[in-house]
């Protein structure tokens, strides 16, 4: 497929999307767009150090922190998320920095990277449970309801009982993650640390520093992800420590990820649109019928896509019709 | 299962077979490792995969035995598990992470080093469970596991290069 093809596709597709919520699609599939653009957005902030050899297991405590500063701070204090969202990207910085600095200081890569990042997600996950007086636990936590009767949004609580509003903040944030993808990819990091993560002492010798490249990258990738974990919460206006940290939507974002395929752009949402049609499809067909069955085939599914498809779904495509 | 009082400590029987039991498995993986041919082998090609097949040792029997060891130990710990633990089908995720993380913090492919961060591990889970609260005995378990990879990520016993 040449360049302008594949580019013009992509328009045409981006209108189409533009005029989703006018086509007259019901609440339902709407839901699943939003939360597939959603899930796209997380799954492109991880790829983006993901695909430079920076393996993250621990991109759950990142979503965590984002959901659940924000929803206390509205829940205990009244703060308006959008403050929130300040705190919350505050808090996920100094986390990514305390985390990465040492790690990328140390020379701790590949498994051992993504080792020390697993058990930050669940440190985040357990922390969470521990403070149940504050959190909620593991039921979970519902922010206050901010609309005011006969209205369907709030700005100040930034809650909306209508999806079009959801649908085009969340769909203006993964068109911002693609655009920072691009700019990534055009930049002089990007070389940076496609060298480090090939060979990390060749990198350093021709100059580059290594540290200081890996933790720029790190935060970016982080601060994404607590971004998306505050417009989780606020669309779903419920939240677990198990949907949103620890090592289950780690491992998930991971998977999505490679089963789109992590290095081309829109790889990470077509792994996110991928595992969520593939996840209702089966729970429709099947999941009355035999409890668990959907899960089983699409735990089958994923071990045949990471071993025959390394390049990820959309990867292999591309690369056939290059 | 009965269990019985030392001073103020209550050891419950079932606990104190599981640790019997698991304490003569680790010894006689360490003697089946060091001591036989088999385990010669294993330790051999994790360290060159490359050359032990010029030795005549067939790399695919080696790892097939490999797997079958270490699953026939997980399910022995498993059965060991249920001694104390009420079982559901994602109790492989309880322990599945601990698992790995113990291992890499005693060094991948070190048995002792692996016991010794089991240990280490387990208690403060357990003792920090008691003075704290049982989560943040986890908490304080994986805090402690990133801190020592960054002051010793070759493992617990090993000394930094």
């Amino acid at each position: 497929m040449s360049q302008s093809i594949s580019t013009n596709l992509f328009r045409v597709f981006l209108v189409l999307l533009l005029a989703a919520p006018w086509l007259g699609l019901g609440s339902y599939p709407m839901h699943l767009i939003i939360m597939s653009l959603l899930l796209g957005f997380i799954y492109t902030s991880w790829a983006l150090m993901g695909r430079l050899g920076l393996v993250s297991l621990g991109h759950g405590a990142f979503l965590g922190i984002g959901a659940y500063s924000v929803v206390l701070l509205w829940n205990q204090y009244g703060l308006s998320p959008f403050i929130g969202t300040f705190v919350a990207v505050a808090v996920t910085v100094v986390v990514a920095i305390v985390i990465g600095y040492p790690c990328f200081r140390f020379k701790i890569v590949g498994h051992y990277f993504a080792l020390v990042t697993l058990a930050l997600a669940e440190v985040v996950r357990l922390v969470i449970v521990a403070e149940r007086d504050i959190t909620g636990g593991s039921l979970g936590l519902t922010p206050k309801p901010g609309i005011a009767e006969g209205s369907t949004y709030s700005i100040w609580a930034m809650q909306s009982s209508t999806r079009i509003v959801w649908f085009y903040l969340i769909l203006a944030c993964w068109l911002f993650a693609l655009w920072v993808w691009r700019r990534v990819d055009q930049s002089m990091q990007r070389d940076a640390l496609q060298a480090i993560s090939e060979e990390e002492d060749a990198a350093a010798s021709i100059g580059i520093n290594v540290t200081r490249t890996k933790l720029q990258i790190t935060v970016l990738s982080a601060v994404m992800t607590c971004l998306g974990g505050v417009l989780y919460a606020q669309y779903q206006l419920y939240i677990n420590p198990e949907t949103v940290s620890g090592v289950g939507i780690s491992l998930q974002i991971v998977f999505g990820v490679i089963a789109g395929g992590m290095f081309v752009m829109l790889g990470p949402t077509f792994g996110a649109v991928f595992l969520l049609a593939l996840q209702e499809i089966l729970r429709i067909l099947i999941g009355n019928q035999i409890h668990g069955l959907d899960l089983l085939i699409y735990g089958a599914l994923l071990i045949f896509f990471i071993i025959k498809m390394p390049n990820g779904i959309l990867g292999t495509l591309l690369k056939r019709h290059r | 299962m009965p269990s019985f009082w030392v001073g103020d400590i209550s050891l419950s029987m079932a606990r104190l077979i599981a640790f019997s039991v698991a304490m003569v498995a680790i010894a006689a993986t360490y003697l089946f490792l060091n001591k036989t041919y088999a385990g010669t082998a294993i330790r051999a090609i994790s360290q060159d995969r490359g050359i032990m097949p010029l030795m005549g040792v067939d790399p695919g029997r080696i790892y097939l035995l490999t797997s079958a060891v270490g699953g026939a130990l997980a399910g022995l710990a498993a059965c060991l598990l249920v001694l104390q633990y009420d079982i559901h089908p994602a109790i492989g995720l309880t322990f599945g992470p601990i698992t790995f993380l113990v291992c890499v913090m005693g060094g991948l492919g070190n048995l002792v080093g692996g016991f010794v961060a089991a240990f280490i591990f387990a208690q403060f889970i357990s003792v920090g469970g008691y003075v704290i609260a049982i989560e943040w005995g986890y908490v304080l378990a994986f805090v402690f596991f990133i801190a020592m990879m960054f002051i010793r990520p070759e493992g617990i016993l090993t000394q930094r290069r």
